[in-house]
């Protein structure tokens, strides 16, 4: 099969050519032509794709195990009363400010929970269309498949960003809660209103979602090559491990800036006062990259593939 | 003319609009056409040099044994697989290349239905129709309760798919198939799992999308259920087309088949003389009811064998009889289309490889 046989470029079908072709010329149209008029971009087959994903009581349960992270931290530290300044970072401010909850679980989940869900996420993305045995049925009617890649990366995406304002949001609710709350004093030492630190907390929630992407593209990629789901997760999750870990290791310290995960926890400069753009920048083009080789990995594999299950 | 065709289209499937790409006086290229189309897996070939010719707005029976290689088919022609060798047309393009011009005419149910268990029948319906890119979305929901109600799963329109039963899936699958107007329907073992009353109501459904116009492509590996239905039958039998035709044409070359007939107890002297004179071992069933081995006398045995061109049937009774076999039936019977199937696909058990 070639790539253009999935004519499936979102703007750039042949079909509007063809039925310009045969406006031009009525006789010779065939019924076809003349009942499609051109293809949709796809923004009612993105809302479709996005309510099946929010449809799933297993996105709901990963939503809400994100959401005890926070939640597990901030009870921990009300109890134990700020414990001994151990931990990850922020952890020893949050008894002096409840707004430092949500960035010490984002802090926590980055390494593992955020990977595995997103993982789980864009793990499915193919395989699990093909296990179901709804991928021959999307193709066929018809889809065409990079249409199919680009609303299940776009859909991926849009778990990613649901993910880290799930922690987010948790984290200020429940610091709310339990702390006393007011303006935040920033690294570079300044003291910003409690409003604009909501909106920082937005920000960094955007930086970790732009972080995720690139892991997106390796489990949308993944998940192309095979027709069970569960592979393509654990393989995902795996390659997020994997990645971290090389990433601590000095023996492969000429890698470290090109694995996806190198500005994961660099979030520190957006609490700065004025905003430092620079790791926001790069982690964006890290990851943009990432997008690029696994889109195009995908698009190889996929527009190629039998589809037979 | 109702149901899905009449929803926002001034088109409808049976409309026969001449194609550009050569097209005749008559009206359109065939629905399908293929030309040595070859499908291998490794070293295994599964489809075999297949030429494949479906006029339009017949229904086609695609008939074969497991494994016969109809869904590896039915992929290639709906740009699933891609083929190793051959060419493919279906309704007057080239297939997969212009993909994206054909399928939104074409209806399929591709080896059983696949929906996603935690949506309701409906939405995964309007899913699948929001997937196809050229599906006007003023019309999703009416064309959506029209296919369920044309398959009779209206009343479980909101049920999960989860709480389908097996019958009540393929019945969406098949409702998949009619979401738009179509030109081509493909349907690959449509009964699968369907109760008689199912089974009859697909059948008149396919009756009934055929006198609106559009050709149906219906795989199978029940002749009864071919015959009932279809006009035009092709035969697979491990990978390769050994029949294509219509029904009629397929029924006469049965015809000319003449078959023979002898009960006798005296099963092997008839076996020795059928295989000299048929020039072929003669089928040997032991006639229900009594029990016996071939070679005593005291049971009842059939044994049927093909009748030899210009071989006049009496010849081989009085040979029966001048060896000594006591004759008890003798029948001459022109093949029926099962039997020419049989003969076509095989009959042993085992899956042909
Ligand atoms: N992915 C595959 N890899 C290798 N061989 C395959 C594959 N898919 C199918 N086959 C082989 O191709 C042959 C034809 O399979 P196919 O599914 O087309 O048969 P079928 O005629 O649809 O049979 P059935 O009536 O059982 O549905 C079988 O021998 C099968 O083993
Ligand atoms: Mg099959």
């Amino acid at each position: 099969m070639s790539s253009e046989s999935t004519g499936a470029v979102p703007t750039a079908s042949p079909v509007p050519a063809e039925s310009s072709r045969s406006a031009a010329n009525p006789a010779t149209a065939s019924a076809l032509d003349a009942r499609r008029p051109r293809r949709a971009i796809g923004l009612g087959f993105f809302l479709s794709e996005l309510a099946a994903l929010f449809r799933r009581k297993r996105t709901w349960a990963m939503l809400a195990a994100l959401a005890a992270v926070p939640i597990l931290i901030a009870v921990a530290i009300r109890v134990t009363d700020g414990g001994d300044g151990r931990g990850p970072a922020f952890l020893d401010r949050i008894t002096q400010n409840g707004l430092f909850v949500a960035m010490t679980a984002l802090v926590v989940a980055i390494p593992l929970f955020l990977p595995l869900t997103v993982g789980v996420v864009a793990g499915d993305s193919i395989a699990g269309e093909a296990n179901a045995g709804t991928l021959r049925y999307l193709l066929v009617s018809p889809v065409g498949r990079i249409r199919l890649l680009v609303v299940k990366f776009a859909a991926a995406a849009v778990f990613c960003l649901a993910a880290t304002v799930t922690v987010s949001l948790a984290g200020i609710l429940i610091g709310v809660a339990l702390f006393p709350v007011g303006p935040v004093t920033l690294l570079s030492g300044d003291q910003v209103s409690v409003g604009e630190s909501l909106l920082r907390s937005l920000l960094i929630a955007a930086y970790v979602t732009v972080g995720l992407l690139g892991l997106s593209a390796i489990g949308l990629f993944i998940s192309t090559l095979t027709d069970a789901p569960v592979g393509a997760m654990a393989a995902t999750v795996v390659i997020s491990i994997v990645a971290q870990v090389l990433g601590q290791l000095s023996q492969t310290e000429w890698l470290h800036p090109w694995l996806f995960s190198y500005h994961w926890l660099d979030f520190a400069d957006l609490l700065r006062q004025p905003v430092d753009w620079s790791s926001f920048g790069s982690n964006a083009l890290l990851q943009l990259a990432y997008v690029a080789v696994f889109g195009a990995l995908a698009y190889g594999r996929f527009t190629t593939k039998d589809v037979l299950s | 003319m109702t149901d899905a065709a009449e929803a926002g289209t001034a088109v409808r499937p049976g409309d026969r609009v001449t194609d550009a790409a050569g097209a005749d006086a008559a009206g359109a290229e065939p629905a399908i056409l293929t030309r040595g189309l070859t499908k291998r897996f490794g070293r295994s070939t599964v489809v075999n040099g297949v030429d494949l010719t479906v006029p339009r707005g017949s229904v086609f029976g695609f008939l074969g044994p497991n494994g016969s290689g109809k869904t590896t088919t039915i992929r290639m022609l709906l740009g699933l697989a891609g083929a190793t060798a051959g060419d493919i047309r279906v309704l007057g393009h080239e297939m997969p290349a212009r993909a994206a011009t054909v399928l939104p005419g074409v209806g399929a149910l591709i080896e059983g239905p696949g929906f996603y268990p935690y949506l309701s029948g409906a939405a995964n319906l309007r899913r699948l129709d929001a997937a196809d890119g050229f599906a006007p979305h003023a019309t999703r929901a009416a064309r959506v309760d029209r296919a369920l109600e044309r398959v009779g799963l209206g009343h479980a329109a909101g049920k999960k798919m989860r709480a389908y039963s097996l019958g009540m899936k393929q019945r969406l699958g098949i409702a998949n198939a009619l979401l738009a107007p179509r030109e081509l329907i493909v349907l690959d073992e449509p009964t699968n799992g369907l109760d008689p009353q199912g089974t009859r109501e697909v059948r008149s459904l396919i009756r009934s999308l055929a006198s609106e116009g559009t050709t149906v492509f219906v795989s199978s590996h029940l002749l009864s259920e071919i015959e009932q239905m279809c006009d035009h039958v092709a035969v697979m039998r491990a990978g390769r087309l050994v029949a294509q035709g219509s029904l009629d044409e397929l029924r006469s070359a049965g015809q000319a088949r003449v078959r023979l007939e002898v009960v006798t107890a005296d099963a092997a002297a008839a076996e020795a003389v059928l295989a000299r004179l048929t020039a072929g071992a003669p089928r040997i069933e032991s006639v229900p009811g009594i029990e016996s081995a071939p070679g005593s006398t005291g049971g009842e045995w059939m044994l049927g064998a093909a009748l030899p061109d210009g071989l006049p049937p009496e010849t081989i009774v009085s040979e029966l009889v001048a060896a000594g076999v006591r004759v008890r039936g003798f029948a001459v019977e022109r093949a029926s289309l099962e039997e020419l199937f049989v003969e076509l696909t095989g009959e042993g058990f085992d899956v042909v490889q």
